[in-house]
């Protein structure tokens, strides 16, 4: 079983990788390296008081191809990570009798595009560079925590067959947003609005894609299992 | 049943349960360096990808 959550893991995330490099490329990073532009003050939004500034990316083609490579390697590594979490998920679900295919891995994939990217965002928007936020460490912890009581929170909704279960669920998820995620006092932001709430929708929407591709290949792996 | 035979059918579970937990540990390790780290060298590889995925990245 164990082999069969690494190969399978490798080859969905394989997958859901390239998948991801492609949407983020298209999608994602032209808008992040337009925000680049802000960020180092190549462009000024209100500086001279105008209220107007150029809209446009530079192209990912003007950026040196490693740094291209860079994100292709780490969203490789970072989906392989991911589908070995979703298929460990996969063998403890089989464990208790759920069947798990295609269709029922791509619920598995929304749920993780809920725990891992639409709850942490609720708290901790996606940020165009150049956006100033609070202190790293705060949020990476708020991030963690945030994801790992959504996936709980989710699992226990989901498996859970007792209204104490369901309600502890609930509160799971619940829980980040009532404490809320570390923020600073002040707003720094020096890219326009438009630029900041656009990127925001789509690394939104990328990664609801990725997520379902994810689950779904990783379903279809699973019951082609021979130890299934 | 005798503790011989109880032992015998505990085994695959058993080798299962740490084969799964292995994997696990596995896959958030390569989280943690894909989205964590903040080495120099891994914090540039991963800017771009880490903004895309809304990870607190600096």
């Amino acid at each position: 079983m164990t082999r069969h959550v690494l190969t399978g893991g490798l080859i969905a995330g394989l997958i859901a990788g390239l998948f991801a490099v492609l949407l983020q490329l298209t999608f994602v990073v032209p808008l992040l390296l337009e925000g680049e532009l802000y960020e180092t003050g190549a462009r000024v939004h209100f500086g001279t008081g105008d209220p107007k500034s150029i809209a446009g990316s530079p192209g990912i083609i003007a950026e040196d191809v490693a740094r291209h490579a860079g994100t292709l390697a780490i969203n490789l590594v970072s989906w392989i990570g991911f589908a070995i979490l979703l298929m460990v998920g996969f063998a403890l679900a089989s464990r208790s009798g759920h069947r798990i295919d295609a269709r029922k891995g791509t619920i598995w994939g929304m749920a993780g595009f809920v725990a891992v990217t639409l709850a942490p965002a609720m708290g901790l928007a996606p940020e165009l560079p150049g956006t100033i936020a609070a202190d790293l460490q705060a949020r990476q912890i708020w991030w963690a925590a945030t994801v790992v009581l959504t996936a709980g929170g989710l699992a226990a909704l989901a498996f859970g067959r007792s209204p104490l279960a369901i309600f502890a669920g609930a509160v799971a998820i619940a829980l980040p947003h009532i404490v809320g995620a570390p923020t600073l006092d002040t707003y720094l932001g020096v890219s326009p609005p438009e630029l900041s709430a656009q990127f925001a929708a789509r690394v939104l929407a990328v990664s609801a894609a990725i997520w379902a591709v994810l689950g779904a290949a990783a379903g279809w792996l699973w019951i082609r299992s021979p130890a299934v | 049943m005798t503790p011989q035979t109880l032992t015998t059918s505990a085994l695959p579970q058993v080798r299962d349960a740490a084969g799964l937990t292995f994997a696990a540990l596995l896959g958030l390790g390569l989280l943690f360096v894909a989205s964590f780290s903040q080495a120099a060298v891994m914090h540039d590889m991963a800017h771009d990808q880490r903004h895309a995925l809304a990870f607190p990245c600096h």
